[in-house]
């Protein structure tokens, strides 16, 4: 993908931030440091602009095996899963559209930093290592907000017209859980960096941790398309508030305080996957102090 | 007499120097075997994900424009036949514009009397990604079985001709967006594309629309490496016509990619440092 060709860029970062570091005694500060980390990894990504031009023909072909996909599955039949066809072919648009915003390669960076021993210069640096990643994550996700998954919206709704937002509440809450999405999927890909400093094996921590996501996150195939009994699983794990759910807002399919409800699910897994990502990063640290990285 | 160092000329040589490189390649590997395991068994995963896509799909509805669930896994286990041996082999022709053109490692290659284009494609190869060929064939068996599917005599001979005409477009397509990185000195973004599209081809045809059946077909042939030979292998004969042209249209694009690959090595000048 083209996206990989984009992953590391240490050095600058790392200079800035602790050029605009001063004492952290003060909260101002710290908001400062990670606005800014958001800001440059903003600019940096600027340089790369022609290369997500390429990236949304890219997607368009990927949606486009989708798109034909589902047209053919739904010919003489009304509604699958809950959803008619115009429905379901808005729900791939808008799941790959938004996944452009939120994809991150987080898992990579924190796999390779833990194996090369970089996380040692991390360590003595006086911020948090997690909001940091989070930080640059988010601006390189703000840059793809407005560099490749409106002007990929806007390119496939001139190919063809999709669904638009079913009304305005729908579409403000929609708005505040892809940004819930961006969250969880970065702390998913956090944790999946740190498991695959345990298993000696990073390539298949990436592989099975994408795998996940594209199955039970409900970018491929809405969560209500499959058997029961999977969905009861599905159900305790926070892959669907990633993509499904903020997808069914979109359709009007959950409203109003259902809506708020995944809000609050969101939140809840924001604070599990925050936790858990916690004692991972403590139990990393160790590990690269016994091996004297 | 001069020595001819061409693939025709030497066959046994190069199969020597394939068990070479292999030989080598595993050692590497060995050092990080986790890891060489977990790698091939990932690509499998990644793999399963479209199988359990066809799965839910099919349990929502009996059949897509015609085909039922076991036609379409068959095309689909068909499919990962030529696909694993392009991902063992060809995937990697992609750090041609980049590490060869752009960096000068071809310089490397040039001066070795031995074919560049296999050079190439034997340095970058990844071997163990063929274990993709028996999940295919796994899945030929099983939905072949689901489906009661008679073997008959000439099945297997056909599918070998099959396999070896997919993989031989997939080579061509490869090749030729590799050659391109000798003119544009550096990667243009084409390969994952192309990688995309050619996933078009493990679905029935009868799927898309004109315009793309025609691009599947005759520009980008992508719908020989999986749909027009399933078809034949599981005895359905609407498309035989494109299904007996697979070893024809695999023969003509690697032929023509290679002559644009050969037109690629003479225009090469070195990084001149």
């Amino acid at each position: 993908m083209t996206m990989a060709a984009i992953s590391l860029l240490p050095g600058g970062m790392a200079l800035s931030a602790e050029h605009r570091w001063s004492p952290p005694s003060h909260l101002g500060n710290r908001i400062m440091l990670y606005i800014e980390l958001i800001r440059m990894e903003f600019v940096n990504n600027l340089a790369y602009r022609s290369s997500y031009l390429t990236g949304i023909f890219n997607y368009s072909i990927q949606i486009g095996a989708y798109f034909f996909l589902w047209d053919a599955i739904y010919s003489g039949r009304r509604i699958l899963g809950g959803l008619n066809k115009e429905e379901m072919i808005t729900y791939v648009i808008v799941a790959w559209v938004v996944r452009s915003f939120y994809f991150s390669n987080l898992d990579r960076r924190v796999a390779v930093e833990i194996r090369e021993g970089k996380i040692a210069l991390e360590l003595i640096r006086p911020y948090n290592y997690q909001m940091v990643k989070f930080a640059r994550a988010f601006g390189e996700a703000l840059f793809r907000m407005l560099f490749f998954a409106l002007p990929a919206g806007i390119f496939f709704y001139l190919i063809r017209p999709f669904g638009l937002p079913a009304g305005w509440p729908n579409g403000l809450i929609f708005l505040v859980t892809i940004a819930g999405s961006f969250v969880i999927n970065a702390q998913i890909s956090m944790i999946a960096g740190f498991l695959a400093f345990f298993t000696q094996s990073t390539s298949g921590i990436y592989r099975a941790k994408r795998v996940v996501m594209d199955l039970f996150s409900g970018l491929l195939l809405p969560i209500s398309f499959y058997p029961d009994w999977a969905r009861d699983i599905i159900k305790l794990f926070p892959f669907q508030v990633v993509s499904y759910m903020p997808n069914l807002i979109y359709l009007g399919k959950i409203t109003g305080a259902a809506a708020l409800k995944v809000v609050i699910l969101q939140l809840f897994w924001v604070a599990v996957l925050g936790v858990i990502g916690f004692f991972f990063w403590r139990f990393a640290v160790k590990h690269v102090v016994i091996q004297g990285g | 007499m001069q020595r001819r160092y061409g693939l025709w000329h030497n066959m046994p040589r190069y199969v020597a120097i394939f068990f070479h490189y292999l030989a080598q390649y595993i050692k590497t590997k060995m050092a990080y075997r986790a890891d060489f395991f977990i790698y091939a068994f990932s690509d499998l995963l990644l793999q399963s994900v479209n199988l359990i896509f066809l799965l839910v799909v099919f349990t929502k509805v009996p059949a897509i424009k015609g085909w039922t669930r076991d036609q379409v896994l068959f095309i689909y286990g068909f499919f990962l036949v030529p696909f694993a041996i392009y991902s063992g082999f060809f995937n990697h022709l992609f750090d041609v514009p980049e590490k060869y053109v752009l960096q000068g490692e071809m310089d490397r290659v040039l001066v070795r009397p031995l074919n560049a284009w296999y050079q190439v494609v034997i340095e970058t190869m990844n071997p163990e990604l063929l274990v993709g060929m028996f999940a295919g064939i796994a899945l030929m068996i099983y939905s072949g079985q689901a489906m009661h599917l008679e073997l008959i005599w000439w099945d297997i001979p056909l599918a070998l001709v099959m396999v070896l005409g997919a993989t031989l477009i997939y080579a061509g397509v490869y090749t030729f967006l590799a050659s391109l990185g000798f003119w544009t000195e550096g990667n243009i973004g084409l390969m994952p594309m192309v990688y995309n599209l050619s996933n078009y081809g493990r679905y029935p045809m009868t799927v898309y629309r004109g315009p793309i059946r025609f691009i599947l077909t005759w520009v980008l042939p992508f719908a020989f490496v999986g749909f027009y030979p399933a078809t034949l292998l599981m005895h359905r004969y609407e498309f035989i016509g494109y299904a007996l042209l697979t070893p024809v249209v695999g023969v003509i694009a690697f032929a023509l990619a290679y002559r644009v690959w050969v037109a690629g090595i003479r225009r090469y000048r070195g990084t001149g440092s």
